[in-house]
């Protein structure tokens, strides 16, 4: 093994996996809540649109998005590898556990709330991601350009209580996911220090609230405009 | 035989230097010829078999612990002396040695005690190299306090617990070692007999504790760092499982043992709660820097108290007895530990204990919060305060702490020679285990000098000169004698698990420390003891009878641990009875009641007991015969202690 | 006080093991937990029945022996080892459960007694300064700051019982490693060995069949000593820059 497969097949090596794709995808979701904003603008979706226009062809930002689906992919194998492995480590249980003085709810579950979040993220892709790259979607016209009338989809599809109460559950499992894996990612990182862990830590609680309270608003904003 | 300590001539400064010197030397490449096991992997077991595998020797390391770093030297708290003189206040070696020889009332070997002060300074350069974090200062050089009423401030420590980070430091030199294949480590396994061939240790038998198996192992040497054998009272300081077995079996084998009389009696340990107790928890003598030792004026408020017709805190000033302060105005509350214990013993036996089983005397901070108020006393104490409470439920920031003496350490063991070998060739004891340098009553921050002195300084310099003299020839591991004595050790234990008894091992061991406690505790008579010689062969008669163990050998059988140790307890119960009778005066940690100043201090009589009683085993129910060792002071002036 | 004690009895490492019910009665709430452990054991002994095994020593919570799960929790309710809590802690008629540390690289032993020696070989892998008894240089020649003293003082005072693997939801044993890794990174003595150390440590410690962290903090808070997570920041750092940059390939 070289060095390199040697570090990162290592419990750290997996860890370091773990917070490098977290902390990625921590950005992506900054990137995506603030593009996602311009659903607010109440311009029928013009700004959406050509935003994710671009958000499809820039050459840039295409390879973001590659960066992305690996850090997924990579966020969602290492975990099951690391759950493998800590599964092994306790093959034979306590009869007894009282574990909720000593940890948070949400650090105990990460992987249960990981899947709920990997689902949704399945069909969220389904619904959007899916639709724009590959499904039949309504052209609109700005100012003489053709663009994807992906706001008009959105529209319909938080037509339905269902999908909305949907995604706000999630958001409610994703804030929770956060709410640990911000600080954590910088503690696997080693990056803890008096000074600046307390700063991180309040960073990370107050990620993990506006985020997805901002993502969960805007079915709720649509169901209630567009209707 | 006359025992011959082999005390190196010359000045007392040059002994050491010279006999490193004339002592043989073991070839490099010989070294990886030699097989040495060392028992017991505390301070001394641990740096022993570290800087002997160091040296290139192949060493085997045996524990009872599930690991080395378990060993009860971690339990250590105050500090480690070092004649550094890093204060400037005017430490020397020679200061240092003429201190210990002083503190051990002037019955230990002068030649060793000062090859300890020397080698002092060395050893905390060993630990400070390998990664111990001592106290230090805000210029980052080491912190020294003083302590156990020295004069000069020698003591290094690591906050209250300097033997739990000088044990990991060894434990670390030997865990290299056991990387480096040098060191084999054998532990949760119990040495059991001890093999000598031709008058000459060659080897031990061992019980897997985990299996049962009764294994022999062969080697040029064996060195037991075995600790104390405090626990012969049942109730004391020392971990449960601190034993006597491996340096009484070795006894047996014809290893002549010391002073075993001579114990000490720790004066600020948590009194005893009831009959469910199992162990004494130590509190730093330092809690008598600011609290005052008091119980009540009379026997009537103390009843008073004790049915809790009156609370510590309500009885009025004018009926209190500060007993340490009114008989020793100098000294006060800070009178040495054999002192202030035997006085606390006075007063619960005029029945002025202060708790349910009248055995208790009271710590008082109360003067001393009014005084410097209660976040001074936190930070001084903190810790300790938190621990009493933890341990009895109440807080002493309100109510005054209660303490009672409790055995602690036993300067006593196997004899040893200047270079820690004891009477049978081969064999050495180390640390605790052996008696030479503490005397009759030992200081505070010594012993874990003197265990890593033994183990990093002194037996890798005495035992080449051994094993340069008797050639790297293997060991025959297929003589009969081996196999003759785990027979032994098997049919002992099938003996013991025959019985099938109605009594467990427990009620013989508190049974014995009773006795122990009562007869041959902080004051002895010898009317006291002729009975209790009597009750302790009465009672090893019972054991052998009546002993109940549940289980078969090849387990783990905690009972029949206990009671294989018990077994030995109550016959070196019955040694420290015979020395303690034999010790016609008082001297340390030995206090006859007969033989006292009229002040009631110990009176000791150098003319015919300035010796080291060694005593050699005659064989089963015989009485053992007493060698003496005689001391010579060349360079040290006796003098009697008084601290009015 | 009457209690009822639930414990986990194995008669041996191949045994399968199960619980077992036993009513006790006429404790006192000074006793210590493992007193109450010695009366329950005297009286299965006076009856014929094995006692309970279980690992102790010094009783003073230094050693770092005793290892039981009490009540959901390593070393029961409070943050302190086994042998220093009291039967104060609970209240009569309470049912106290109790188990042996649980972990694939603890295997039993017997009952409550766990095999450790997997911290022992951790330890071994690097856990110490290379230097041999003698030829060492003045102790006051390496002057160490006091804070950095202090810290590597805290990090040090592990008591390796195992509690932090037992509390732990992944049985990671990353507190342990961390500490010791943690007290010789900062010390200059143990700058010569320190990437190596970090390496060979962690090697160990996943050889051994550990979990991995989570980082939910429960082997802190259950830790006797409290050692602290920022040690487990300090190990992950010292790993990865090893990684990058010692000539280990």
């Amino acid at each position: 093994m070289s060095w390199v497969t040697k570090t990162l097949s290592s419990t750290l090596g997996r860890k370091l996996i773990m917070a490098l794709t977290g902390l990625f995808l921590i950005l992506f979701l900054t990137g995506h809540v603030s593009g996602n904003l311009l659903l607010f603008k109440g311009d029928g979706g013009e700004a959406f649109n050509i935003y994710a226009k671009f958000m499809t062809t820039n050459p840039a930002v295409k390879i973001l998005s590659y960066l992305t689906y690996i850090s997924v992919i990579g966020h969602v194998i290492y975990s099951i590898w690391l759950t493998r492995q800590n599964k092994k480590a306790r093959p034979i249980g306590y009869g007894m556990s009282k574990q909720s003085g000593s940890s948070s709810l949400a650090s105990r579950n990460m992987g249960i709330l990981g899947t709920i979040i990997l689902i949704f993220l399945v069909v969220h892709m389904q619904s959007f991601w899916y639709q724009m790259h590959w499904g039949d979607i309504p052209m609109v016209s700005y100012e003489g350009e053709q663009y994807k009338d992906l706001f008009s989809i959105v529209s319909f599809a938080f037509q339905n209580e269902l999908m909305v109460i949907g995604y706000v559950v999630a958001m409610a499992f994703l804030a929770f996911h956060l709410s640990h894996g911000f600080a954590s990612a910088f503690q696997t990182l080693g990056l803890n220090h008096k000074k600046y862990s307390p700063a991180i830590e309040t960073l990370g609680k107050l990620y993990s609230v506006v985020v997805p309270l901002l993502f969960a608003s805007m079915p709720i904003y649509i169901y209630f405009t567009q209707s | 035989m006359i025992l011959d300590s082999k005390i190196p001539a010359g000045p007392i400064a040059e002994k050491w230097t010279n006999h490193k010197f004339s002592s043989k030397l073991v070839n490099p490449a010989n070294k990886r010829k030699y097989d040495v096991i060392v028992v017991g992997t505390g301070l001394a077991g641990a740096s022993a078999a570290a800087s002997l595998a160091e040296l290139g020797y192949n060493v085997k390391a045996f524990c009872f612990q599930d690991s080395p770093r378990r060993a009860h030297s971690i339990a250590a708290q105050g500090g480690i002396n070092a004649a550094k003189n890093y204060q400037n206040d005017g430490d020397s070696v020679y200061r240092l040695f003429y201190d210990t020889v002083k503190g051990g009332d002037y019955r230990a070997r002068e030649a060793n005690v000062y090859r300890l002060a020397e080698v002092s300074v060395n050893i905390i350069d060993q630990c400070v190299a390998q990664g111990v974090p001592f106290a230090r200062e805000y210029g980052g050089l080491l912190a020294n306090r003083s302590f156990g009423g020295a004069q000069v401030s020698r003591t290094f420590y690591a906050r209250g617990q300097t033997g739990q980070q000088l044990l990991l430091g060894a434990y670390s030199a030997l865990s290299r070692q056991v990387a480096n294949g040098k060191v084999k480590l054998y532990p949760r396994t119990e040495m059991m007999d001890l093999v000598k061939i031709d008058g000459e240790a060659k080897g031990i038998v061992t019980r897997n504790l985990i299996t049962g198996a009764i294994e022999t192992h062969a080697a040029h040497a064996v060195l037991l760092c075995t600790g104390g054998y405090g626990n012969v009272f049942f109730l004391s300081t020392n971990a449960m499982g601190s034993n006597v077995t491996a340096a009484w079996r070795a006894h047996k084998r014809g290893a002549y043992f010391a002073n075993p009389c001579y114990t000490q009696i720790h004066p600020t340990c948590i009194p005893v709660s009831g009959d469910h107790q199992s162990k004494l928890t130590l509190m730093s003598e330092s809690l008598r820097n600011d609290g005052r030792v008091w119980v009540p004026r009379t026997k009537e408020m103390a009843e008073k108290l004790r049915s809790g017709g009156i609370k510590a805190n309500d009885i009025p000033e004018e009926e209190r007895d500060y007993y340490l302060e009114r008989k020793y105005p100098s000294f006060g509350n800070l009178v040495p530990r054999d002192v202030a214990s035997r006085n606390a013993k006075y007063v619960c036996d005029e029945g002025r204990g202060v708790n349910e089983t009248g055995e208790a005397v009271f710590l008082d901070f109360r003067d001393a919060i009014k005084r410097d108020g209660e976040d001074n006393i936190r930070a001084r104490y903190g810790n300790l305060f938190d621990m009493y409470q933890q341990i009895t439920g109440e807080n002493p920031y309100q109510v005054p702490m209660m303490i009672y003496p409790a055995v602690h350490y036993t300067m006593g063991g196997l004899w040893v020679d200047y270079n820690l070998m004891t009477t049978v060739p081969g064999l050495y004891a180390l640390g605790e285990a052996n008696f030479s340098d503490h005397g009759a009553n030992r200081l505070g921050a010594s012993a874990l000098m003197q265990g890593l002195a033994d183990g990093y300084f002194v037996i890798p310099y005495t035992l080449g000169d051994y094993l340069a003299k008797i050639g790297p020839a293997p060991v025959d591991s297929d003589n009969p004698e081996f196999a003759k004595v785990a027979g032994e050790v098997k049919e002992r234990i099938e003996k013991i698990l025959s019985i099938n008894g109605s009594k467990t091992v427990d009620y013989f061991h508190k049974k014995l420390g009773k006795i122990m406690w009562n007869e041959c505790g902080m004051a002895r008579t010898a009317e006291g003891l002729q009975k209790a010689k009597k009750e302790i062969k009465a009672l090893r008669d019972e054991f052998w009878k009546d002993v109940k163990v549940i289980g078969s050998n090849e387990e783990l059988n905690q009972s029949l641990e206990k009671a294989n140790r018990v077994a030995d307890f109550l016959e070196l119960g019955e040694l420290m009875i015979d020395d303690a009778y034999n010790r016609n005066e008082s001297c340390g940690g030995h206090f006859r009641e007969e033989y006292q100043t009229p002040e009631g201090e110990a009176l000791r009589d150098d003319e015919n007991f300035a010796y080291v009683a060694a005593w050699k085993y005659m064989g089963d129910n015989e009485e053992e015969v007493l060698e003496k060792e005689p001391l010579e002071f060349e360079n040290v002036k006796l003098t009697q202690r008084s601290y009015k | 006080m009457k209690l009822t004690i639930k414990v986990w009895r194995q008669k041996s490492a191949t045994d399968k093991g199960g619980f077992v019910t036993y009513p006790l009665d006429g404790i006192s709430k000074d006793m210590s937990f493992l007193e109450m452990m010695d009366v329950l054991n005297e009286q299965l002994s006076e009856k014929g029945e094995d006692p309970i095994h279980f690992d102790h020593d010094c009783r003073e919570g230094i050693c770092g022996m005793c290892s039981l799960y009490i009540n959901g929790k390593p070393h029961g309710p409070l943050q302190t080892t086994t042998c220093q809590l009291h039967m104060r802690s609970f209240s009569d008629g309470e049912t106290i459960t109790i188990e042996p540390w649980r972990a694939a690289a603890f295997p039993v032993v017997k009952d409550l007694v766990v095999d450790r020696s997997a911290f022992d070989r951790i330890i071994q892998a690097g856990g110490y300064v290379s230097v041999n008894t003698g030829g060492v240089p003045d102790a006051n020649e390496i002057p160490i700051p006091k804070v950095i003293a202090d810290e590597a003082f805290d990090a040090a005072t592990c008591i390796g019982c195992g509690a932090c693997v037992a509390a732990c939801k992944n049985a990671s044993a990353m507190l342990f490693t961390s500490a010791k890794v943690s007290q010789l990174a900062m010390l200059p003595q143990g700058q010569v060995e320190r990437k190596t150390r970090a390496e060979k440590m962690i090697a160990q410690m996943d050889a051994e069949g550990f979990g991995a962290c989570t980082n939910t903090g429960a082997c802190s808070a259950e830790c006797p000593k409290g050692i602290s997570l920022t040690n487990i920041a300090r190990m992950n750092r010292e790993y990865f820059s090893a990684a990058v940059s010692s000539e280990n390939v």
